[in-house]
């Protein structure tokens, strides 16, 4: 046990496992293959770097869930975390 | 003659090992002790399991697969249990392979139990093979077996959609193996975080008991004793049978109560 645990509460494993859970569930429910996420993720870099120069390899996509607006509770939702390299406009061919 | 309301019941899990073939055993005795007449089929062909369970391996004649093929007739297959004469145990054949039965073959046979039995329960193997389609293609409802665990709740989630898919509308959960210590030092999910994350309805928690690996040596399922798991067994065969029963507080500081009260708001 680290000193600092002493004074920060850590999250117990049994929440940690909920939440890794629930994360997995909902890519499994989805039933997304590494495939087709690999695909997504593929097509995603073509499309945005038509606009700016992006870091291809540190991007990246996953399926979780979000609040609704609707008043159906949460639902699944793609997140994308693409890091941009350069905001400049790239010419316009 | 009348046919008596019987009912199908598969208890399955996707993984190994988390207690499926050990419910079986005491759900189906504890139905057959509540005057119940009860058939338990073990469908794990290549694994028979369930008649050492319940102590019945050194009286098994013919199996599953000799019914479907014709080789005997099912009452020349069936074994009555040594304590109980309503429970009666259909062995799965441990040299043949799961290609042996067709989901149809196992629809005839259970339709033709079900003018003599109150209750069929089915052991399915693990896995979503052959073997699980045998199991569920001849059900009308299921139990899945689940620990609270990471691995064992994905496998539940992923039974629970193909439940869904072959229409099998009735489903309920039994917790496997929880034990309150961990659960009170947060090192374990409690009963309400599983049942919140498969969204189902929870029919039975029994609790983490060495007193099964006890029983299991001795070949006598222990629902129905002095024990805290022997008594849980029993509420999930009452609750089965459609009667509402407390859960048990296996923690003694009245946390399951609570939990009890919740579940009974939601039902």
């Amino acid at each position: 046990m680290k000193i600092t645990d002493l004074f920060f509460k850590k999250k117990s494993s049994g929440d940690v496992a909920k939440d890794r859970l629930k994360l997995l569930l909902v890519s499994d429910r989805a039933n997304c293959s590494p495939e087709i996420m690999e695909m997504i993720k593929n097509d995603i870099i073509q499309v945005i770097s038509k606009y700016m120069e992006i870091d291809a390899e540190g991007l990246d996509i996953q399926i979780t869930q979000t609040e609704s607006d609707g008043n159906n509770g949460t639902v699944p939702a793609l997140f994308a975390n693409i890091p941009i390299k350069d905001l400049g406009h790239k010419s316009n061919n | 003659m009348g046919i008596i309301m019987s009912e199908v019941i598969v208890i399955t899990s996707g993984k190994g090992g988390v207690g499926k073939t050990t419910t079986t055993a005491n759900v189906g005795t504890g139905l057959a002790q509540l005057n119940k007449k009860v058939v338990l089929i073990d469908t794990d062909i290549g694994l028979r399991n369930l008649d050492v369970v319940l102590g019945l391996e050194n009286r098994i004649v013919y199996n599953l697969v000799d019914v479907v093929e014709g080789t005997c007739r099912y009452k020349q297959a069936l074994i009555k249990d040594k304590k109980y004469p309503n429970l009666f145990l259909l062995p799965s054949a441990q040299t043949r392979d799961k290609s042996s039965v067709t989901p149809e073959q196992m629809k005839k046979l259970v339709d033709e139990l079900r003018e003599e039995f109150d209750y069929i329960l089915l052991d399915c193997p693990a896995g979503i093979e052959q073997g699980f389609q045998n199991a569920i293609a001849a059900a009308d409802r299921a139990i899945v077996v689940t620990t609270p665990e990471v691995s064992a709740i994905r496998d539940a989630d992923r039974i629970i959609g193909l439940l869904e898919a072959n229409n099998i509308k009735k489903y309920n959960l039994v917790v496997n193996r929880i034990r309150m210590d961990m659960v009170k030092r947060g090192d374990m999910m409690n009963i309400e975080d599983v049942v919140e994350i498969l969204s189902i309805d929870l029919i039975g928690v029994v609790p983490d008991d060495e007193n099964i690996v006890i029983s299991t040596n001795h070949g006598e399922p222990l629902v129905g004793s002095d024990t805290l798991s022997g008594k849980a067994y029993v509420n999930i065969c009452k609750r089965i049978m459609g009667e509402e029963v407390e859960y048990l507080d296996l923690s003694n500081d009245g946390f399951f109560k609570k939990i009890a009260k919740f579940f009974k708001k939601n039902n």
